[in-house]
């Protein structure tokens, strides 16, 4: 779904610096942010951390039948990466050939996501590499 | 309930109201006494542009001024739509009430509806960055052969046996009968689930009729007693969840609807399980404790689910082969069920059964409802 103005806006910390949420309480990592920690709710203190970029895959696949705003994009790999403060996400796995394993180490890079019609918006944010190229 | 299936010749207010003269028929009531209507759907909006459609069904079955809501939980509309009609009658609230569901879906092309059934999902950080639905569940597939070996022949065992099922089911999408060949060799959509892997896109509605036990004998047909009614929420995006190899919402709701009926996995006779993908089935088999994590896969190729199999799963073809019109499922499999208990399966009737579950489960797996169905003894 082609994705509003001001929402891209008001994500742009988040998606471009991967800037989540720790509970001081418990000390469990949140990405995206969270307001209360679903652990300890009111018992918890949330703050702000960012998230090294650094991780593993806990799962992927291969998007073959893309949605609207990726057809350029397909086929491409798609994963869930746990994070190593512990926070999982989903992402983009790009510049593979494919030997995506679960447990490979991946890194986060800055990329762009969607781009709407010729003139309109870039939507950028996070996508992963195999921690081991170069 | 209507057929499910690509229906051009009928628009979203024909099959409601059909599937709504049906139940009432069913029952053998006038219409008259219904105090309240309940309906699922998941998009009204976003597929045909139309909201407000407990009033719409009001009005399109006679029943102004009787007051029907319509409830939203993605794909799980249906069931959340009975379990709001369930709590209405047991409250004394209300006498009779009406419960449907229903979608029209074939109205847009595959990309615009898949997109809205993304909604389903995280929106901002899930179909954002480009997952799907067949991609979220491909995701927990992955997983789970990972952890459990579960192959690709399990998953396509769970849609040639309700494809085989749906061929006995005039209500169905499609009834005709694949081959373990035609699944494994159909066309990859978000590895390893491939198109024969994952439910259609259908239009279609169905409806119930709730009533106080005590005065449901007075109907036509042979009532089915509602025995447990329960619903569990997690977190809305997958990658939020400790495991990816079950759904904790599922795992919950039932043992708390085991607990209220006072039954163990092993009474039921019959369950409708939500298999918008083949893994679906796998897992939810193994969530609602039918068979052991992991063993949910080796058990479906081994045909322990099939409707000779010592836990029929599925008898209406399930969301593979009978349909998957979103808001509409969760009643659809009550239906089933209702017809299973009374003995008015036809060629699918599983011999003697007296207690059926349904699983229904919003997007990948935030929402879970379970209903366990008695015969009235």
């Amino acid at each position: 779904m082609k994705e509003s103005i001001p929402l891209t806006w008001r994500r742009i910390p988040e998606r471009y610096t991967l800037l989540g949420t720790q509970c001081e309480t418990c000390g469990k990592a949140y990405f995206p942010p969270r307001i209360i920690c679903p652990q300890c709710r009111r018992k918890g203190k949330i703050k702000k951390i960012k998230f090294s970029g650094r991780g593993k895959v806990y799962s992927y696949t291969k998007i073959f039948v893309p949605p609207e705003g990726f057809e350029k994009q397909a086929p491409y790999m798609l994963a869930v990466i746990e994070l190593e403060e512990g926070a999982r996400v989903t992402a983009q796995i790009v510049d593979t050939c494919g030997d995506v394993k679960i447990g490979s180490p991946v890194r986060a890079v800055f990329r762009i996501i969607q781009r709407d019609d010729p003139e309109g918006l870039i939507h950028y944010g996070f996508k992963f590499r195999l921690a081991n190229d170069t | 309930m209507t057929r499910f299936g690509e229906n051009w010749e009928k628009g979203f207010r024909d099959m409601v109201t059909e599937a709504g003269i049906n139940a009432i028929n069913d029952a053998g009531i006038s219409g008259e006494e219904i105090n309240a209507g309940f309906v699922g759907s998941m998009a009204s909006g976003t597929l045909i542009g139309q909201e407000h459609i407990g009033a719409l069904l009001a009005d399109y079955m006679g029943l102004n001024p009787t007051p029907i809501t319509r409830v939203e939980g993605a794909c799980a509309s249906g069931s959340l739509a009975l379990r709001q009609g369930f709590m209405a009658v047991a409250s004394g609230l209300y006498d009779i009430v009406v419960v449907g569901g229903v979608e029209k879906m074939t109205d847009l092309g595959t990309t615009e509806v898949s997109t809205i059934l993304g909604g389903a999902g995280d929106q901002e950080w899930e179909l954002f960055l480009g997952a799907t639905f067949p991609g979220l569940y491909a995701l927990m597939a992955r997983r789970h052969m990972y952890e459990f070996n579960t192959t690709e022949e399990m998953l396509a065992a769970v849609a040639v046996k309700n494809h085989k099922n749906g061929a006995k089911n005039k209500y169905a999408q499609y009834q005709n009968e694949i081959t373990m060949d035609t699944v494994l060799n159909s066309k990859m959509v978000a590895d390893p689930l491939k198109i024969m892997d994952c439910s259609p896109i259908t239009d279609g509605a169905a409806a119930v009729i709730l009533a106080p036990s005590e005065m449901a004998g007075s109907f036509k047909k042979e009532p089915v007693n509602i025995v447990a009614s329960t619903q569990a929420s997690d977190t809305l995006a997958l990658h939020s969840r400790e495991t990816l190899t079950g759904l904790k919402s599922a795992q919950i709701a039932s043992a708390i609807a085991y607990k209220q009926a006072g039954i163990a996995p092993k009474d039921i006779d019959v369950a409708e399980v939500h298999d918008c993908f083949t893994i679906a089935e796998i897992m939810a088999i193994e969530d609602l404790g039918f068979f052991k994590k992991g063993e949910g896969g080796k058990a479906s190729l081994e045909g322990r689910t099939s409707l000779e199999g010592e836990i029929p799963i599925n008898t209406s073809g399930g969301l593979k082969s009978c349909g998957h019109p979103v808001g509409a499922t969760g009643v659809k499999q009550i239906a089933e069920i209702v017809w299973q208990l009374r003995g008015e399966a036809g060629k699918r009737q599983v011999k003697n059964a007296e207690t059926g579950l349904t699983h229904n489960v919003g997007g990948s797996g935030a929402t879970t409802v379970i209903h366990i169905l008695q015969k009235q003894r």
